[in-house]
């Protein structure tokens, strides 16, 4: 089960969660002649996606572009949301450097979901270092090569439907398919707005939680899903809430009207979800006799 | 001792002593059985590779099995031509015909690389007007060929295609139009260009004769009406496998008109809306006496997949590589399984779910795991080595494996074929390139030096990991009756190809990509290469004129280069080589040099 560390908006984590992985996966490799190579994968280098654990002779064979890439070296704010494409050198030259003889010419999915993944990798390989199951670190993000893994097309699309048809599954850890979705988040009375990256968490119970520490006067506890399939708030619930608490989330779709959070399971929520804002509970009032009758309908 | 095994040893006898000649063979007093006797026992062997060696015996046998033979296979459409065929076989009913290399499964075979069957569809149709069935794989199709198949074969039965492209779902219309006697029709992973499901409503209403339907792999949504009172004037329908769209109380309406179904593939196997009891559905599946093999199962949960245990206990094929099922949800479905035989799975199952099989499956010969997210968008664990040790441990007959995983080592390997030495598929894939043993940093040698000395009935072999020459060495020493080889990012110099080359007797298809593997070891398995159906080496060390010392010396090989823009004119970036009678291509496409 994956906990989400506390970080600040920007997503990377502090110092001590790299400390604590690079601990686990020590001791999980009991070999004494732990190379310098070893301790280097293991760090959670936020380079380009290279080929995990090659050993050091085998890194002249597929290129220096590889030793350079698997440095330590943080990336700073204005890297996070830069372009992808621009700093990882996807175009051009650098493809034909990552292995002898790939194809100059990636697929354009192929191409996008290394964009994409790059994006999300540092949250995520961050996020998942201490607590991965067997103590291992996860293997770094990989570069997209043509034709591997060896997968078919039709395996290959089978699959990206259903990770983006798939609900939300904490035990499993899995989120939306690549990309980030910075939404901004208001509340009423505060002087200015935040920005948090919906992709990073998991469900609604994630979501508030995080709220409420950026906003701390935020009382959403009982607004959320309880994770099983297609239960939103039930009606009951939903009084409770409004009658108990100052504060209601309410996001704003796609089509532009201001929806109560918790209805809908996690996956449309995100998908529709175009910013967030907090109210006050007299305002929200008028939000309630909506949902409540959505409730009805899917009960 | 049956007809079959005598036959046979009198073949092996005779085969050593015959000139092999087939052009004149001699007619000797050793075969004194005429034509009449001849032909009806010859037309008991089915193997096309044991129906070779009866047509070496002796003229009177070559003439005797050409007019038996029904059935014609063809592994590589370029080694011959549809006219030497049809010369040869007067009176074929079915054709089996592969293109492509199979590395074109992942885009790395250019688009117009031929393989059309179009040619062939002209020359059959003169041939064997009567011509009943066509399996192509890895073929070029047109609409335009289908059209043609559709309306120039009166007799017609059975069409499957697998991992073929260029067509379009008008070419099923003319299909399910035309083929009034149409008895399969077999649509798998294809690159079609989708327009719609109204191909289905197509058949007419006078087609009762449909024995196999798949259209899973296609995305549009056919009319259930249409598909409904098909299935049910289908008496004799005993493989449904439907797409994604077909929902749940679709699905169970269908299994009402076929309870008689051995294969059944659902659609999506989930619904948001529960419009009859979860028991309905539970009976449906249990009034399906004779299913063998179930797939499909989209977007299910334990909920809905509860509904086929009652036709678990004899199901010997489940499919699960399109559910992204967790280790519970697996665990809870193969307790009702004991009789599986074959599974496939993803690896959300994780390896509490392969611990699962181990334990429940004691009869599965045949395991397959895919990975959910191959190119991990998300962090997802997958399965690991010891996920495959305990499928080994609680399954002493599997015998074939394909396996995607992030890690592996030698140990555990090497404990999965002492649990397992009946191995004749073995395919890893450990998804992170170059990747050592994950505990002591070695190259993943061992593993397969134990895979191939534990196992003498291995056929087919995919190697990955962090590999040396050593890895092939053990290869070319111990896998003797190794058919196929695939291999990727591995090696350390032309020694590992040398030792392939040098060995394994029975290799036919070898498969390179990013290998050190230069001219020099090319050149070493000259003779080699006429046994072989073919070889397939891209982004290796080899160059053009290595390539042309190749073709000057075997005539009878084409060899065939692929130009890439990127690449430096001399370098040969992808070689394709192939034993044939044909010649050269007569449809290559610009980029392709036969040289």
């Amino acid at each position: 089960m994956s906990v989400p560390l506390e970080h600040d908006y920007i997503g990377l984590s502090d110092a001590s969660s790299l400390e604590r992985s690079s601990e686990s996966s020590n001791i999980s490799s009991d070999n004494v002649t732990n190379n310098v190579f070893n301790l280097k994968a293991t760090e959670l280098s936020l380079g380009l996606p290279g080929f995990g654990k090659i050993s050091e002779e085998n890194a002249t064979k597929f290129g220096p572009v590889i030793k350079n890439y698997m440095s330590g070296a943080k990336r700073g704010f204005s890297d996070v949301n830069f372009n992808g494409s621009e700093k990882w050198g996807l175009k051009g030259g650098s493809e034909a450097d990552l292995c002898k003889g790939i194809d100059g010419v990636f697929e354009k999915n192929q191409t996008q979901q290394l964009i994409s993944s790059s994006d999300v990798k540092p949250v995520e390989v961050e996020k998942k270092g201490p607590v991965s199951e067997n103590g291992s670190v996860p293997p770094s993000a990989k570069a997209q090569v043509v034709g591997w893994p060896p997968i078919r097309s039709f395996r290959k699309n089978t699959m990206a439907t259903n990770l983006s048809k798939n609900h939300t599954d904490v035990a499993e850890g899995s989120l939306g398919a690549g990309g980030c979705l910075y939404v901004k988040v208001s509340m009423d009375g505060a002087p200015y707005l935040r920005k948090i990256d919906l992709k990073i968490y998991h469900n609604y119970a994630e979501l508030s939680k995080a709220l409420e520490k950026m906003f701390s006067c935020f009382t959403i506890g009982q607004c959320t899903s309880n994770g099983i399939k297609g239960q939103g708030l039930t009606e009951s619930k939903l009084k409770n809430l409004l009658h108990g608490s100052e504060c209601v989330l309410t996001y704003e779709d796609k089509d532009g009207d201001w929806m109560l959070v918790g209805d809908v399971p996690w996956k449309m929520f995100i998908d529709s979800c175009k910013r967030l804002r907090i109210m006050k509970g007299s305002e929200a009032i008028g939000l309630a006799p909506r949902s409540m009758e959505k409730c009805k309908n899917r009960n | 001792m049956d007809l079959d095994q005598k036959r046979t040893r009198t073949v092996d006898r005779v085969v050593d002593s015959v000139d092999r000649d087939v052009e004149s063979p001699e007619s000797t007093p050793m075969c004194p059985f005429p034509d009449e006797v001849l032909e009806p026992v010859l037309s008991l062997i089915n193997s096309h590779k044991d129906r070779s060696s009866v047509s070496l015996v002796c003229k009177d046998w070559y003439n005797a099995e050409r007019w038996s033979r029904r059935h014609v296979f063809i592994g590589n459409c370029y080694s011959v031509s549809p006219e030497i065929v049809a010369g040869r076989f007067p009176k074929i009913r079915s054709v089996t015909l592969k293109g492509k290399p199979r590395f074109s499964d992942f885009n790395l075979v250019p688009e117009d690389w031929g393989a059309d069957v179009y040619p062939w569809l002209i020359v059959l149709a003169k041939a064997y007007p009567f011509l009943e069935e066509l399996r192509l794989k890895r073929m070029a199709v047109s609409d335009g060929s289908l059209e043609f198949l559709a309306t120039n074969f009166p007799e017609f039965k059975a069409l499957s295609l697998l991992s073929c492209d260029g067509f379009s779902t008008d070419g099923l219309k003319a299909i399910a139009t035309y083929c009034r006697n149409l008895t399969e029709l077999d649509i798998q992973e294809n690159g079609i260009d989708d327009l719609g499901g109204d191909w289905l409503s197509c058949f007419p209403e006078s087609l009762t004769s449909l024995q196999v339907l798949n259209f899973a792999s296609l995305n549009s949504e056919v009319s259930f009406n249409a598909l409904e009172k098909l299935v049910t004037r289908c008496k004799s329908l005993r493989v449904l496998k439907v797409n994604r769209n077909i929902n749940l109380d679709q699905l169970q309406k269908l299994l009402l008109q076929a309870p008689q179904l051995t294969e059944l593939g659902t659609g999506t196997f989930t619904q948001d809306l529960v419009t009859r009891p979860v028991a309905d559905l539970e009976t449906s599946f249990g009034n399906c006496k004779n299913l063998q093999t179930i797939s499909g199962l989209w977007d299910t949960n334990s909920l809905y997949l509860s509904v086929i245990y009652p036709a678990c206990a004899s199901l010997t094929f489940l499919n699960l590589s399109c559910a992204t099922l967790r280790s519970f949800e697996l665990t809870m479905l193969l307790m009702h399984c004991k009789s599986l035989r074959r599974l496939w799975v993803l690896d959300t199952v994780g390896d509490r779910g392969l611990e699962a099989i181990g334990l429940w499956c004691p009869l599965l010969e045949e395991l397959r795991v895919f990975p959910a997210d191959p190119f991990e968008q998300e962090e997802v664990a997958g399965v690991t080595e010891s996920g495959l040790v305990s499928v080994s441990r609680g399954c002493p007959k599997l015998h074939y494996v394909l396996y995607f995983c992030h890690q592996m080592t030698n140990a555990a390997v090497a404990t999965v074929v002492q649990n397992c030495p009946g191995f004749t598929h073995f395919r890893l894939c450990i998804m992170n390139l170059g990747q050592p043993d994950y505990l002591t940093n070695e190259p993943m040698d061992e593993a397969f030096g134990a895979v191939v000395r534990s196992c003498p009935n291995l056929q087919r072999l995919a190697v990955s990991g962090l590999l040396t020459d050593l890895t092939f060495e053990y290869i070319g020493k111990y896998a003797k009756n190794l058919e196929i080889l695939s291999v990727a990012f591995a090696g350390s110099s032309d020694l590992g190809l040398k030792y392939v080359l040098g060995g394994c007797p029975r290799l036919r298809k070898l498969e390179i990509r990013d290998c050190p593997f230069g001219n020099a070891a090319l050149l070493s398995g000259l003779t080699k290469f006429e046994s072989m159906r073919s070889l397939w080496m891209s982004a290796c060390n080899l160059t053009m004129n290595g390539c042309r010392v190749l073709a000057k010396e075997m005539p009878r090989l084409n060899v065939e280069v692929m130009k890439d823009e990127d690449s430096e004119d001399s370098q040969a970036h992808k070689v394709y080589i192939y034993r044939t009678v044909a010649g050269p291509r007569r449809d290559a496409p610009p980029f392709v040099l036969t040289l």
